[in-house]
């Protein structure tokens, strides 16, 4: 997957977990929790989503380089490799 | 056959919109079947029907505000004859309010379609469906004589668009809720006398039990300290059950067998809900992490429950992981007790004489002094503690 490929999914599950948000206005370098509003609960959900759809165990340990959405897609593109 | 009005959900709430039917004349209904949304300060609540039945009649049209206690639908009780041999209901009570004239009911129209109006053919039966769901007649395939759009070709065109996206927005009106939050506190803060208590927690046993756990289990089924504090609260209302119940004016405080445990969820907008986790103390950790899970996910879409908001008999109000140490709460009238619990942080405790960083949280009780004394009070909190300090059970 291309990093515009793994961002638009990424924007999707977020959209899905967090209806309020707007996609568009999510900055690569808004935090997600303290920026975005995102509670413990939400990101959670974001986080089971993503798992859901690519299969990553993302665990508890990875959460730390899940903050924004530049750090998130440098994890998955990591994560899924080439 | 039974009337069904529109609820009352909350003391300060005066009238609903109707915004959806679920349900069609014709359809069996059971107890607790959702079959209307309606919207409210708080949001667009689902409503549910307290009797089970066949729908006679649906008597308000969607858009239309109706205040509390207006019929809305007429339900055949199940095994009734016919329903014109069942006695007409029972006269409306009196006070009932005539609908509010507010401002004229939005009633679905068909988008305007693409060509002229007139190219398309369709059967008077087949443009109504389609103005009241929202079809374009331009979009649906006609199978009646050149072509004409008829009314089964509009039902199925419905039944095979893909369902109707959750709103994104879902119809929040912030200054409605606001006035919401204000009048339902600025009740609690007149006519119950609060009392306050604080204890500091040492969560560091239950934080490393839920690492442990949670290091073995894919995403979706991880737990969070959250769920974990929320148990231990419904948990305790066992040795100091006073505080899990409702107090109404001009009545005795009446205490529940069950525990409705509110939550509050806070929304980005601005703004506040605390839907309950029905029979929470039925519940282990893992049953009530689901429920929370998926009572957040619902009030963020708004698609809360009538009997969620409506049936809380305590509320536990959590800061999450980036709050401050300690919340105070204001009780959710007409309950009698709400528990905050603070973000929990490592603090420097004293453990076997010497001092230990532990993660720690401060839980808070706001209760009615009517209702319980802050010996029972303390009592709950320091249960509280000992539950956390038990090894975590899913």
């Amino acid at each position: 997957m291309t990093r515009n490929e793994i961002r638009a999914a990424f924007l999707a599950d977020m959209t899905e977990v967090a209806p309020d948000l707007d996609p568009a206005a999510i900055g690569e370098t808004d935090r997600f929790q303290d920026d975005l509003g995102l509670d413990s609960m939400d990101f959670l959900n974001l986080v089971s989503a993503l798992h859901k759809r690519f299969g990553l165990p993302i665990p508890e340990a990875d959460y730390s380089r899940l903050v924004t959405l530049a750090m998130a897609l440098d994890y998955l593109e990591e994560a899924l490799g080439p | 056959m039974t009337d069904f009005k529109m609820p009352s959900l909350g003391a300060d709430m005066e009238a609903g919109k109707l915004a959806q039917w679920l349900v069609a004349p014709g359809d069996k209904v059971a107890r607790g079947d959702v079959v209307a949304v309606v919207e409210t300060q708080k949001g667009a609540i689902e409503i549910e029907c307290f009797d089970a039945g066949e729908v006679a009649e649906l008597v308000a049209k969607v858009g239309q505000t109706l205040p509390v206690g207006a019929l809305l639908a007429r339900i055949g009780s199940p095994g009734a004859a016919e329903a014109g041999t069942v006695p007409p209901a029972a006269p409306a009570p009196t006070g009932q309010a005539a609908p509010i004239p507010g401002p004229e009911p939005v009633f679905a129209q068909a988008p305007q379609p693409s060509v002229e109006p007139g190219a398309i053919l369709a059967s008077p039966a087949a443009k109504a469906r389609a103005a009241e769901a929202r079809v374009a007649l331009s979009e649906v395939a006609g199978s009646g004589p050149g072509g004409a759009v008829l009314l089964a070709d509009v039902d199925r065109h419905i039944a095979a668009r893909p369902a109707a996206p959750p709103t994104a927005k879902p119809g929040l009106d912030m200054a409605e809720m606001r006035r919401a939050i204000a009048a339902a506190m600025t009740r609690s803060k007149r006519e119950i006398p609060h009392y306050y208590l604080s204890h500091e927690i040492d969560l560091q046993t239950a934080q490393d039990g839920l690492a442990a756990l949670n290091a073995t289990r894919t995403p979706d089924r991880r737990l969070l300290m959250g769920a974990l504090l929320v148990r231990a609260a419904v948990r305790a209302l066992d040795k100091v059950p006073e505080l899990n119940g409702r107090y109404e004016a001009g009545t005795a405080p009446a205490r529940s067998e069950a525990v409705h445990c509110g939550v509050a969820v806070s929304l980005r907008g601005g703004g506040l809900i605390a839907p309950a986790i029905l029979d929470a103390a039925t519940k282990d950790t893992d049953a009530l992490m689901a429920a929370m899970r998926d009572l957040v996910a619902r009030a963020r879409a708004g698609r809360l429950r009538m009997s969620e908001i409506t049936q809380g008999t305590i509320t536990v109000s959590s800061l999450g992981e980036s709050g401050v140490d300690a919340l105070f709460g204001v009780i959710f009238p007409p309950q009698v007790a709400l528990v905050g619990f603070g973000t929990p942080r490592v603090r420097p405790m004293i453990r076997d004489g010497g001092v230990a960083a532990r993660l720690a949280v401060t839980v808070s009780l706001a209760a009615d002094h009517r209702v319980s004394d802050g010996r029972r009070g303390a009592l709950f909190l320091a249960e509280i503690d000992r539950l956390l300090q038990e090894p975590l059970t899913p």
